[in-house]
């Protein structure tokens, strides 16, 4: 072989190239108005929304997986899947019915065996699922379309766990699949939901797309969040993974997406101020910004030093590193439960209110017995979020004259480094930073964050009896007033002892198109009801 | 020639080796858990534990390598911890895309880098030759990321002739395909392109005072003929050489230009499997960068036979 030869090959391979496939694919103006591009919050890199709790799977598997109940946009849990259910009067036995017409994208029809061992892997995993499982007598299928929950003590939140929005929410799926370890991903992704997964499309990190399931039949109410009629407009859901907001930002300008989940703020503006764009809060229940302080080791095991911290903290700056300059984007949180929601309260929150008290957080500070030592505080710079409260802390602690041993570190790193129990010195920490969906923070049920069990606690492992007292109290309240009333005295107990440090009350963006309609404000993007026209 | 290219893949199987224990034990040492990632805020422990052992992360790092270095002897680059997917179905997902990016990025280089390096050597000193360097140094100066977004703005956002985003497989098209890649390519190959013309500038000031040179334009060749048949053709050794060792800017380039223009190529998977723990596959796509890598010089070496028919192996 000589260069001459290799230069010929390489002149044949350019012209075949050229001439082999210049042609531009034709997609009809109909077809393009019958797919919705959605840019989702991040990346679908799997797809079992029982073994994966991330949010962006759950939003995907509500297309896919239908729910035996819904909540709607009143936090209330709808009959979904269920056409009716009957409680025995000591509410010991839960007696089931599923409504006819369920298929799976299979074309089988879904019956009683599918529901019992879908409940069953799910159970094993949701922290509502766990509670019941632990005092479960049996769940049994009676017929092709009625199921029992039989338990030992009476389980009122039971519609609640079964149509609740929080990851890992209890989706159906066929029994050969719901008979999968918990803690093993599923093979296939058959559903009853509205649309089906196109499992050959997905390319992990770049594209999911989920088609039309035509032998879905809605129910006839008005679809609220995940209740009511699932009425799907278009042909084909793309989600289009792209990870560089400003290239999303610009990929919604030029009409190449139609509808794009998340903005930062910072290019909000761009967005509103072109016309062929809309652009609304995307959650009303909008999210919670917190940092956690190990109570297993100093300074924060001594509770003066968690109260000094708070006396200094200003939400206000926290709010504003990660929002910037939109008011309406955020508030100020003197609670723990999500601000609008029915049990939202302020009740013993004083300590984050009015002006910040730096040199009596000071004096408190050193009544705990802090001398210096350094205070481990693990930050994720891969997520703005965490980055933005994280370099918020550090400016807090170091006024109040803390030795703040700052770790920069990615969102993975954090994740099981928050995990140890070991001292700061020796791989643990004393604080991390994360943050909470507003859904997740409504009712003690799903805010896992919330529990103060010691050892079972979540990290941080704080041990407050008197907020897990009142975390019993919620579920053993009779009426929404009770309810209100154990949830003001556990909120209380829970800024008495400073269970985690919430940094405020935060909203964020959704942007479309004005080709698109029927975008609904809900704690995820709900695809039913959304339709696009050329 | 054949033997020797034998020899030197054969050479390689003990550098993959090395490789494969070097980023096995990177990552067995790095801090991070994927069942921590997998679990997310509502598992407990004991639920992260059970993750971790269904993955068998809980095992030796002996055991681990040996049944990973099994694996690979038996061609399987394992699963996805997160995808479950094939690890070789995932590379095979994003192989195109990248190929691509990272060949219309070498031509693009080529056509431009090596003629203005030309340029610049027969004009030196010139006004030519200092704006050309000046170039250069802006090209290596710029960040890909900054050079993307500005095309982007300009010719996807005002001009509206070239898509911000995504990747069109060649299949679907010659025109969509380069329609995807064009933008992405400017802004990677701006730093390769600078850092080709000035080596070849510098190659051909060179081989420009030979005597041979001064012979050929005594006998009155045509400049043209004395620069690029004469001139070009002995100083290729050392651009061929760095066109070499820019094989491997471009990997890395491409991780960020895919990012930018959300081209789902190598690039990100890379990424995103760092950012979620995914060890089998980064291990498949370090291999497979590092196979690529070797490979690339061993081509390398190969071309400066084709180039100067004075090397022989």
């Amino acid at each position: 072989m000589d260069r001459r030869t290799v230069l010929k090959g390489l002149a044949g391979v350019g012209s075949l190239a050229a001439t082999g496939g210049v042609s531009m694919p034709a997609l009809s103006q109909g077809a393009a108005a019958r797919t919705l591009r959605f840019v989702p919050q991040a990346n679908l890199a799997n797809f079992d929304p029982i073994w994966g709790t991330q949010y962006v799977v759950r939003n995907a598997a509500v297309l896919v997986w239908d729910t035996l109940y819904g909540v709607d946009a009143t936090l209330q849990p709808q009959r979904q899947m269920v056409e009716s259910e009957d409680v025995s009067d000591d509410g010991l036995v839960w007696t089931f019915r599923l409504r006819p017409g369920l298929k799976f994208h299979d074309g089988e029809p879904v019956l009683s065996k599918d529901v019992v061992a879908s409940l069953a892997r799910w159970s094993a995993r949701d922290p509502m699922g766990l509670m019941i499982k632990a005092i479960q007598n049996e769940l049994t299928a009676v017929d092709d379309k009625t199921f029992k929950w039989a338990l030992k003590q009476p389980f009122p939140k039971m519609m609640l766990a079964l149509g609740k929005n929080n990851a890992p929410c209890a989706f159906i799926m066929p029994e050969r699949f719901a008979q999968t370890d918990p803690f093993k991903q599923i093979a296939d992704y058959i559903g009853s939901g509205p649309m089906k997964f196109a499992k050959s499309e997905w390319v992990p990190g770049a594209k999911a797309v989920f088609e039309k399931f035509a032998d879905y039949t809605p129910r006839q109410e008005k679809a609220s969040w995940l209740a009511g009629g699932k009425q799907i407009l278009v042909d084909r859901v793309e989600w289009v993974v792209i990870p560089d907001p400003a290239t999303a930002a610009a990929a919604l300008q030029n009409g190449e997406v139609d509808w794009w989940e998340s903005p930062i703020p910072d290019l909000v503006p761009v967005l509103k101020k072109n016309r062929n764009i809309s652009v609304d809060i995307a959650d009303p229940l909008g999210n919670i910004g917190s940092f956690r302080m190990n109570h297993l080791y100093p300074p924060f095991n001594d509770v003066r030093a968690r109260r000094a911290v708070l006396m200094a903290l200003s939400q206000e700056d926290y709010m504003r590193a990660l929002v910037g300059d939109d008011n309406s984007l955020w508030k100020p949180l003197p609670g723990f439960f999500t601000p609008g929601t029915p049990l939202y309260t302020e009740e013993g929150g004083e300590i984050l209110k009015g002006k910040r008290d730096i040199a009596g957080a000071k004096k408190l500070l050193a009544e705990s017995g802090y001398a210096g030592q350094p205070v481990t505080c693990l930050v994720a710079q891969d997520q703005p979020i965490t980055k933005a409260q994280g370099d918020v802390t550090a400016d807090l602690l170091k006024h109040l004259d803390m030795n703040v041993d700052f770790v920069a570190t990615d969102w993975g790193t954090v994740g099981s480094r928050r995990a140890m129990k070991t001292p700061p010195g020796q791989g643990g920490w004393q604080m991390f930073h994360t943050w909470h969906a507003g859904a997740d923070c409504i009712n003690p049920a799903v805010y896992n964050a919330i529990r103060a069990n010691g050892d079972k606690a979540w990290f941080g492992w704080p041990n407050i009896p008197a907020v897990e007292q009142q975390v019993t109290a919620w579920f053993e309240a009779k009426s929404l007033d009770e309810e209100k009333a154990a949830v003001s005295r556990l909120n209380r107990a829970a800024f008495e002892d400073v269970l985690y440090a919430p940094t405020g009350f935060f909203l964020s963006y959704t942007a479309w198109r004005n080709n698109i309609s029927g975008v609904v404000k809900g704690p995820l993007p709900f695809f039913w009801g959304v339709a696009k026209t050329a | 020639m054949l033997s020797y290219i034998l020899r030197r893949i054969l050479a390689t199987l003990p550098v993959m080796a090395i490789v494969a224990l070097f980023v096995f034990g990177m990552l067995y040492l790095a801090p991070g858990d994927p069942a921590a990632l997998i679990a997310g805020d509502q598992a407990s422990p004991a639920d992260i534990e059970r993750i971790r052992q269904s993955l068998g992360l809980d095992r030796p790092f002996l055991v681990q390598f040996g049944t990973w270095l099994w694996g690979i002897l038996h061609g399987d680059l394992g699963t996805s911890i997160f995808t479950n997917l094939p690890v070789s179905a995932l590379i095979a997902q994003r192989i195109e895309p990248t190929l691509s990016l990272m060949a219309i990025t070498l031509v693009l280089t080529l056509v431009v880098a090596v003629p203005l390096g030309v340029v610049a050597a027969w004009k030196a000193g010139s006004l030519v030759d200092r704006a050309i360097m000046a170039l250069a140094v802006f090209g290596f100066s710029l960040p890909v990321f900054v050079v993307g977004y500005v095309l982007a703005y300009v010719f996807a956002l005002q001009l509206e002739w070239l898509p911000v985003q995504g990747y069109t497989p060649l299949a679907q098209g010659f025109w969509p395909w380069l329609a995807n890649l064009i933008l992405p390519s400017i802004a990677l190959g701006c730093v390769y392109i600078a850092l080709i013309a000035r080596v070849t500038r510098a190659a051909m000031l060179e081989v420009l005072q030979q005597d041979y040179i001064r012979t050929a334009r005594a006998k009155g060749l045509g400049q043209r003929s004395i620069l690029f048949v004469h001139a070009l053709k002995n100083a290729a050794v050392p651009i061929v050489t760095v066109i070499g060792i820019g094989i491997a800017l471009l990997i890395g380039g491409a991780v960020v230009t895919e990012s930018v223009f959300a081209i789902p190529g190598l690039g990100r998977l890379t990424i995103d499997a760092i950012l979620r723990r995914d060890y089998p596959v980064i291990q498949g796509i370090v291999l497979l960068f590092s196979f690529l890598y070797v490979l690339v010089n061993l081509l390398v070496d190969v071309t400066y036979t084709l180039v100067d028919p004075r090397i022989r192996y």
